[in-house]
Parts: structure tokens; sequence; C-alpha cells
């Protein structure tokens, strides 16, 4: 009767919690309701946390004598990983938001890879597809724990370069040939093959393999590629989720995993889309290494500069200004200064509007949540396929910190490394102004054309210090006026 | 009767094709405006995995078990907790030009009207 009772409580709060998770996530389609949303969300989780306390009336006469020193230790790990992660979580800065997600997505692979340890160490698992779908969980959800830490120190700075040796494809594939063989040779020693060494230390040895395959597979990639990387191992996660949610027989974990395995698919294939790139050639072809003089020759014309105020000025007397940010604006920490900026513009009755590549910012989306933390309100952030007719239309385009995303060559140069990437048009606006530290070329090493173009003209210096010189112009104009 | 849910090959195929469809279908109709967030409220979707971590915990008979169950369960909390704060977090932050105008109530009955809504 009480397990009865259980199972009818938990499947159906579990079964709440999935439909929560979906509609919750459903929510995000609009910034308005989203809020909302991820509370729903928030409110299925601490549902199915709770009511899996009721685990302790279900289970096995083994563990029985154990049962208060586990509901002891649970409680301190979700404790301690809960508050610290929640602390983490408020405190970070929004330009290190992508090392943050990374993180938080390996721990989740990390505790799928601990559920299918449990289960393969307590032999628990029955049946071979049970014992396949378990190694398989373990194997995307390790891969994915040391990946996502690979990237974290990547995207923080810790590890600078990317680690590349000669025949390293190979020897990844060599890795993971001996993982899958490892794999398999647990799948015979729990099937009672006997082996010189047991099978814990197979299932170990299995592991160990599984994680050292995902730090030799993030390794080579450039950093400029990590938005994909971390789209790739937050599907791995939710993939390897919803397998341990299958040896479970948790249909919340199946729903949940699949629905984040899917969604991280999807972010992986407009990234790389983005990119102008296939998700094949992110992981296994090392680009992000400046090509040296690749593409692009001499470009006819030469670079023109100006100065803040002249610029400043030109933009507060045209009718419509489109800002392109790039994340050298989230480097130079002068999102605030921008707005600040485009305040005064909007007050002499600019039309102002954002345009944001998918690629701008170390991760999807990036750009957009640094804009609305500087306030910018989101009815004036355009993404690049509902902006990029508009420049043709547009007196001034206002580029910042952003190169490759309006470098006019991946439209008409063949030759180019990023020929093909979609990109802003920025180069057909009346006039174009780019903020850029001092002349030389972008993160990817790439000449861009566009600032040798006869519409645009260069501000150099530092983001902050010339944003703060266009503000001071535009107010010296208005105490003029007055 | 029977609530025990056991749900063994075609079954378990069919539940991971609808629910990656709708997965896809759902996902496909966020904003490229909201990828961040998207990505981190999905991140803290799978940290679902933490009931899978308390199962594993609760049923620990042996240390290496219980050392194991704990680890998941303390990963499986952080990847909860910390993707809700981050979210919303994130999420707060997208106003609309009359919410940065006019103050922030008027943002805030808007949320409760529409919620109250949908709970009918």
């Amino acid at each position: 009767m009480l397990t009865q009772l259980t199972q009818v409580a938990i499947g159906g709060v579990d079964l709440i919690a999935a439909f929560l998770f979906m509609y919750g996530l459903k929510q995000m389609s609009s910034p308005a309701s989203a809020p909302a949303g991820i509370r729903l969300a928030g409110v299925g989780m601490v549902g199915a946390v709770l009511v899996s306390f009721l685990y302790v009336f279900t289970v096995d006469a083994a563990a029985r004598p154990h049962l208060m020193i586990n509901i002891a230790l649970a409680v301190v790990a979700l404790g301690i990983g809960g508050a610290g992660a929640w602390f983490a979580g408020r405190t970070v800065q929004m330009t290190a938001m992508p090392q943050m997600v990374a993180i938080y997505n390996g721990m989740g692979g990390g505790a799928a890879g601990g559920i299918a340890a449990v289960e393969l160490f307590g032999a628990r698992t029955h049946g071979i597809t049970q014992l396949v779908v378990t190694l398989l969980g373990a194997l995307i959800g390790s891969i994915s724990l040391s990946g996502s830490l690979i990237a974290w120190a990547k995207l923080d700075g810790v590890l600078k370069a990317p680690w590349r040796v000669p025949g390293q494809q190979f020897m990844n594939l060599a890795v993971m040939i001996i993982t899958l063989a490892v794999g398999g040779v647990v799948l015979f020693a729990s099937h009672g093959a006997v082996l010189t060494l047991g099978t814990p230390t197979w299932i170990a040895i299995f592991f160990g393999c599984a994680l050292v395959f995902g730090i030799l597979m993030t390794l080579p990639i450039g950093g400029a590629d990590m938005p994909v990387v971390i789209s790739i191992y937050n599907a791995f996660t939710g993939l390897a989720v919803g397998l341990e949610g299958f040896v479970l027989q948790n249909p919340a974990l199946m729903i949940a995993g699949m629905v984040v395995g899917a969604a991280g698919l999807l972010l992986t294939l407009i990234m790389a889309k983005a990119m102008n790139r296939s998700v094949a050639n992110v992981l296994f072809t090392n680009f992000g290494t400046p090509a040296k003089g690749k593409g692009t020759g001499p470009v006819p014309g030469t670079e023109k500069s100006v100065e803040a105020s002249d610029a400043a000025i030109k933009m507060r007397y045209a009718s419509s200004v489109i800002i392109v940010p790039g994340y050298g604006l989230a480097a130079a920490h002068a999102q605030q200064k921008l707005f600040e900026f485009v305040k005064l513009l909007l007050a002499a009755k600019v039309s102002v509007k954002f345009a944001i590549h998918p690629v701008a910012g170390r991760m999807p989306g990036q750009m957009d949540v640094l804009l609305a933390e500087a306030g910018v309100p989101y009815d004036m952030i355009f993404q690049l396929d509902d902006i990029n007719d508009d420049f043709a239309t547009t007196d001034v385009a206002l580029v910042i910190g952003a190169n490759d995303v309006v470098n006019p060559a991946a439209r008409s140069d063949k030759s180019s490394p990023i020929f093909g990437m979609p990109i802003l048009n920025a180069d057909k606006a009346k006039q174009v102004y780019v903020i850029k530290r001092g002349q030389g070329k972008g993160y990817s090493g790439i000449v861009n054309a566009l600032f040798y173009e006869p519409v645009c003209a260069m501000v150099y210096g530092d983001a902050q210090a010339v944003l703060v010189k266009m503000i001071e112009a535009v107010r010296g104009l208005g105490a003029a006026a007055a | 009767m029977n609530f025990d849910i056991t749900m063994t090959g075609f079954v378990a195929l069919y539940v991971f094709m609808l629910a990656g469809f709708a997965g896809w279908v759902i996902i496909g109709g966020v904003p490229a405006i909201l990828h961040t967030p998207l990505m981190s409220g999905s991140n803290f979707v799978h940290g679902i995995v933490v009931v899978g971590g308390l199962f594993a915990l609760l049923n620990a008979s042996t240390a290496l078990e219980q050392g194991i169950g704990f680890f998941a369960v303390l990963l499986g909390a952080g990847n909860v907790a910390g993707g809700y704060a981050v979210t919303d977090r994130m999420l707060a932050m997208f106003k609309t030009s009359n919410d940065t105008t006019k103050h922030k109530p008027g943002a805030h009955g808007r949320h409760a009207k529409g919620h109250a809504h949908k709970k009918s």
C-alpha cells in the first residue's frame, strides 16, 4: 500500500514537473512571458526534488540499514551544491555567463555519469538493453563533464591557446575506440565473463577513458568556436540525462533530457550556420588559428579616420542610426556608455536600432543579454534577418567592437575564409563609423574590406573613451542650442 | 492496481521521439534574442538529473555507492540551482521601452494578469 502511494505521488508530481518544464520553455517564445515561464519550471523542479525523498519508502533491503546516513548525505549534498551554485549564479558577471553555463552543464553531465556509475558498480542493471543504455549515458555524461570543464577553462582564460599536436584527430579517434572497447569489456564482464581484472576496475577504466576523451576532444577547439561547443555539450548532457532516465525508469528524466537534447542540437545547428561552418568542421578541423595572410590580398582604398565628436554630431543630426555591437563592446565594458549615448540620440528624435549578429558574443544571444543588462529595451534590438534590409535606408551604421560580422568579403570574395557567412550589411548604410582600438585585423585575422570602403570612417580608441567623447559632443550641442 | 512505471523497448523510444520532437518545436519558437537564457534555462531543466541522483543515493548500500551518489546529487543540485539563478536573473533584465520609461510596476501588473489568465 505504502509502495503504491509512493509510486502514485512520485509519478504524479514528476508528470506535472515534466509538463511545467515544457510549458516554461514554451513561455520563452517572448521576453514578456519568459520570466513567468522559468518560475513555473522552477516550481516543477522543487516539487520533483521534494517528492523524490519518498523513494525512502521503496529502497531495497540492502540499502535499508544505510537509509538514515543516505538521507543525511542527500540533504547535505543538496544544500552545498545548491547554495554554492546559487550564490555563484547570483553574483557572476554577465560577460562571464558562457563559462558559468559551461560549468552548470558539466555538473549535469557529471551527475548523469554518477548515476550510471552507481548502477554499474552496484550491478543494478538488468538485461543487455539497460546495460548498453547505461554505458552510453555514462560515456556521453562523462564527455560532457570533462569537456565542459575545458570549455570553462578556455572561456575563463585559464587555458589561453588551443592545444594542438600533429595527428591529434587520430589520437582522439584511438582514445574513442579504446573507450568503446572497454565499454564492451564491461558489457561482457557484467554477463559473467571471467577477467583478470575485476569488473569494477574495468568500469573505472571506462569512466577514465570517457573523461580523457572529453578533454582531448575540447582542447584543440579555438576560443571563437566555444558557442558551438557549449551548445553541443548542452545537448550531450540532455541526452545523457534522458538515457539515465530510461535506466532508472523515470519518464520525467527521459522527457526533460530529450527536450534539452533537441534544444541543444537546434542551437548548435543555428550557431554553426551563423558561422558558415558545419558542426563537424568546428569539432574536427581546428579553426580559430589566425589565418596568416590567407584570403583577401591588398584591399583597394585606405582607412580614413574621424574624430569621435564629429561622428557623434553627424549621428545626432541623422534621422536613423543602426548600431552593430560586437564582443569588443563588452570587453571594453562600454555597454552603459553606449546606451547613455543612444538615449541622447533618442531624445533628439533619431531612430536608433541595434543589429545583433548570431555570433556576437561568446554564446548564442549573449550580446542581447549584455545590452538588456545595460538597460536597452528589447524592442530596440533586432536580429540579422529582421534588420539586414534596413541598412540601405539608414543614415549611419555605428559598428562597435565587431569586425568579421560586417566584413563584406563574406558576400563577394570567394577566397576569403569567411566567404558565405551571413553578415550584417552595415556597408550598405549611407555612412559607416567603426569604433576600433587601432588599425589591424580582427579576431580571426581576416582583413576587413569594409574599413576601406569610401562610406566608412574609423573612430580609433577604446570604446568606452570614444563613447564618453561622443556623449560630451552631443551634450555640448544641446547646451549651445538652449 | 499497479502504478509502477515500466518502459521497455519501443515505449521508451516513443517517449524519446515525442520529447525530442516537442523540444525541437518548442525551442524553434524561441527568438534569437533569448538564446542565452534559453540555453541556461534548458540547462536548468536537465538539472532534473538530481532526482535520479537522489534515487541512486537513497538506494546506495556500499560506501562507494554512497560516495558516487553524494557526488551526483551535489553536481545535480548545482546544475539546478545555478541554472535557475542565472536564467531568472537574465530574464529579469529584458524590458520594453514602455517598462524603462514608465517604471516597473506596469510591467509587473501585466505579468500578474497574464499569469492569472493562463491559470484560469
